[in-house]
């Protein structure tokens, strides 16, 4: 030890690492070796991680970033971990396969996880067009109120997921046509227009006597068969109920014009292809709590 | 270096300006081994009294029972995640009364910033888990290899049979204690004899190993080899404590007043010339922390008081009075430094006087909270979308998700109760009420559930509020709960 060859600082007595800014030394008070050595560690491990794992980006001419000998991939650890809860999730699932509609919702356990499970499943596949917890928009039925145009039971629900609406691919789906009437010719402008007035008299708000009294025989030979004498519909041929409150394409005089003129068919995909079959009836389960169905 | 100031280093030492930097490797110190003596009398008493009774709860504490009736874990402290609940003796936490546990760790801290501003580092000295698995880990290195200066003898000397079984006899049973406090440490998180069994019948959960090696290796080493580093460097406190302790409070001190000027003496001299303090070395060769409590309060020291033991029992053999290192104030050391008397010790200060009362405060919250705990919770949540609906005969309808929480360990069966404006009507998903007004909910001990409710009522009212009122069936126990009703209005 030489001492004389040291900086010691006069205020502390501390030796000084001889680094000078401004006037201003810095003191050496020795961290302890082990630290050092915890750092040399962490340098050695991350060349072994570097081996081991994915790490080097691609560098030009090599095409794709190193591989690490353990062959590691976060692609494959997330289908593992998808496929993984799937599989722990078949053990309720072919709970739900095996009761039927009913049972789940009056199971107080089968319930919660049909309705959890068909929450998700129908953020994931429904809420696009009927909207989440099922509030519809012009031309997509709200699923939350009480109105159902096919059948608003449990099985109904299964079976319009199932097999769609107007869905041409699938045999058993649920088809209605109702004719344009004003594009294909059947009726003029405007016997066009007193039928809208017609309609809009079924729910009270036509203020032209006169074109409803016109359209009374028109509707009674054009539309009654299917939407009925009185206008109350008929689900076994698809017709809607036109003296309720709800209007599945707008109930203003000139959207109830618009679709007698044009006619609207809208389409629903048939979902027995595209999800499973416990998935289909969790999603029955909840479109039936969404309004408590029929 | 006998210096004689204990304030100013530079005394003695040269001051110099200019010469060479440091060598790298002095940069970095070598940590130098502390072999601390065993010492005698009352504060090594207490810390071993202290030391049996924090290890005894810890390692036992598992293995009580509670009974708490039927389907429920029995053991009085139980963190069980599987089904998220806090078992503490009468007391069940839920995850909804995270709040209570929030306040038990604020009112330890209140109690750990107290005891600091009236009696400094006691927590560190008696009852930081470092110290104790410290304490223990010196007594079983004193059982193989002998006190101090045997210890010191051993580690200079060539490696024999004899220097080779006694490390390895150490090295074991420090295993067997460290693999002993990550294993109890598994035991606060299942049924302690299951998992215990388990556990080497390789039955238990992954988590229960991984914890178990971690605290066994950290035990190891925290308590074997890293020792008084853990509170130099790794532990926040020390630096914490600086901002609440103050000349007021109880440390353990050198009455520099009495000690000062120090030396070794000689027969022939008389007290009357000189400081009591022989420079024995005795506080330093005891001291855990490897430190010298004459130079005055420091970072690492942490108030084990074992020099107080050290330097009382040399006081006894050279006929002088004990207690020149004592627990005292620094305001009392410097006053009486100066001739005068020592002002009266104040335990009443602002800052005690604050911590006191605002334990107090949090204390009483807590205690009413847990007195007047409730064992049903529940929770309307509105729907959000749709926000209400149009139903076809004009009526509005808004749905609701209700949660109701059982946290009684036995079923009960809840009545609900919906009132709002006038034509209201409601239907529970998946129950079948018709024409009740009242509705029975069976909820399972110690059960959540959720129940959807769709409420209609006539367009028109003018924001209707809705009141779900659920009462046990039994005990009248009662949980009210409002929400809005959407889209009525006009």
């Amino acid at each position: 030890m030489t001492d004389e060859t040291k900086d010691i600082d006069k205020h502390s007595g501390v030796e000084t690492t001889g680094h000078s800014w401004d006037g201003i030394k810095e003191l050496n008070n020795p961290l302890p070796r082990w630290w050092l050595y915890v750092w040399y560690m962490t340098i050695a491990w991350a060349v072994v991680y570097m081996i081991l794992m994915p790490a080097i980006p691609a560098l030009p001419g090599m095409g794709t970033n190193t591989k690490g000998v353990r062959g590691h991939s976060d692609r494959v650890e997330v289908a593992k971990a998808v496929a993984d809860l799937q599989s722990a999730r078949d053990a309720q699932s072919v709970v739900l396969l095996d009761a039927n509609l009913e049972t789940i919702e009056t199971d107080r356990t089968l319930q919660q996880f049909a309705l959890a499970m068909g929450e998700s499943a129908f953020g994931d596949n429904c809420a696009t067009c009927h909207g989440a917890g099922g509030r519809g928009a012009i031309g997509y039925p709200a699923l939350a109120d009480d109105v159902w145009l096919w059948d608003g039971s449990l099985d109904g629900i299964e079976y319009t997921i199932r097999h769609g609406i107007r869905h041409d691919a699938d045999d058993a789906t649920r088809f209605s046509a109702m004719p344009a009437f004003g594009r294909d010719g059947l009726l003029t402008g405007s016997q066009v227009d007193d039928l809208a007035q017609y309609v809009l008299s079924l729910t009270d708000r036509s203020d032209d006597a006169e074109a409803v009294s016109r359209a009374a025989p028109i509707f009674q030979q054009q539309c009654a068969t299917c939407h009925g004498v009185d206008g109350t519909g008929d689900r076994a041929q698809g017709a809607p109920n036109l003296t309720d409150a709800e209007w599945l394409y707008g109930g203003r005089e000139e959207n109830i014009r618009a679709t007698i003129y044009n006619a609207r068919n809208s389409h629903m995909p048939a979902w027995d292809d595209r999800l499973d079959d416990a998935t289909i009836k969790a999603i029955a389960v909840y479109v039936h709590s969404l309004s408590g169905g029929e | 270096m006998a210096s004689s100031t204990l304030i100013d280093k530079t005394a003695t030492l040269p001051a110099q300006q200019g010469g060479e930097p440091p060598r790298h490797e002095d940069l970095y110190a070598k940590r130098k081994q502390i072999y601390p003596k065993l010492a005698h009398g009352k504060f090594r008493m207490v810390k071993w009294l202290v030391m049996a009774a924090t290890l005894g709860v810890y390692y036992g504490l598992p293995w009580v029972r509670w009974n708490r009736g039927e389907g429920v874990p029995d053991q009085a402290v139980l963190a069980d995640f599987a089904s998220e609940k806090f078992y503490f003796f009468f007391i069940e936490l839920w995850p909804q009364d995270i709040h209570f546990m929030a306040g038990g760790l604020i009112l330890a801290a209140l109690l750990l910033f107290l005891v600091t501003s009236l009696l400094g580092r006691v927590w560190c000295g008696y009852t930081c888990p470092q110290t104790v698995w410290t304490d223990l880990y010196i007594w079983v290195e004193r059982a193989f290899e002998g006190d101090r200066a045997a210890r010191m003898r051993l580690d200079k000397a060539p490696w024999s049979v004899n220097k080779l079984s006694r490390k390895l006899g150490k090295h074991a049973v420090w295993l067997i204690i460290a693999f002993w406090t990550g294993g109890a440490f598994i035991l606060y998180w299942h049924d302690a004899p299951t998992v215990a069994a388990g556990w080497f019948k390789g039955e238990a959960p992954l988590t229960a190993y991984w914890f178990a090696g971690i605290l066994t290796l950290t035990t190891y080493f925290l308590a074997g080899t890293m020792r008084e580093q853990v509170c130099t460097y790794m532990c926040p406190w020390p630096r914490i404590q600086g901002a609440l302790t103050d000349e007021q409070a109880l440390n353990v001190t050198y009455r520099y007043d009495r000690g000062e000027p120090r030396g070794p003496k000689r027969k022939s001299e008389s007290w009357d010339e000189r400081g009591d303090c022989i420079d024995c070395d005795q506080c330093v060769q005891v001291c855990p922390m490897g430190i010298d409590i004459r130079d005055g309060e420091q970072l690492e020291c942490i108030h084990c008081a074992l020099c107080i033991d050290a330097c009382d029992e040399m006081m006894v053999k050279i006929g002088r009075p004990k207690g020149l290192i004592a627990y005292d104030t620094q305001i009392a050391v410097a006053a009486r430094n100066e001739g005068c008397t020592p002002p009266k010790h104040k335990i009443i200060r602002a800052r005690t006087l604050l911590y006191a009362v605002v334990m107090s405060v949090i204390g009483v919250l807590m205690v009413w909270g847990l007195a007047t705990k409730s064992t049903l919770e529940t929770n309307v949540l509105k729907d959000r979308s749709p926000p209400y609906v149009m139903l076809s005969d004009g009526r509005i309808q808004n749905g609701y998700t209700l949660k109701l929480v059982n946290k009684a360990s036995e079923p009960r069966t809840m009545l609900l109760d919906i009132a709002g404006p006038g034509g209201l009507s409601f239907k529970v998903i998946g129950m079948d009420h018709e024409g009740s007004e009242t509705l029975e909910l069976p909820v399972e001990g110690f059960g959540v559930d959720r129940y959807r409710i769709l409420v209609a009522a006539e367009a028109g009212a003018p924001r209707p509020q809705i009141t779900f009122t659920v009462t046990d069936a039994e005990t009248g126990e009662a949980d009210v709960n409002m929400s809005s009703f959407r889209g009525a209005e006009q």
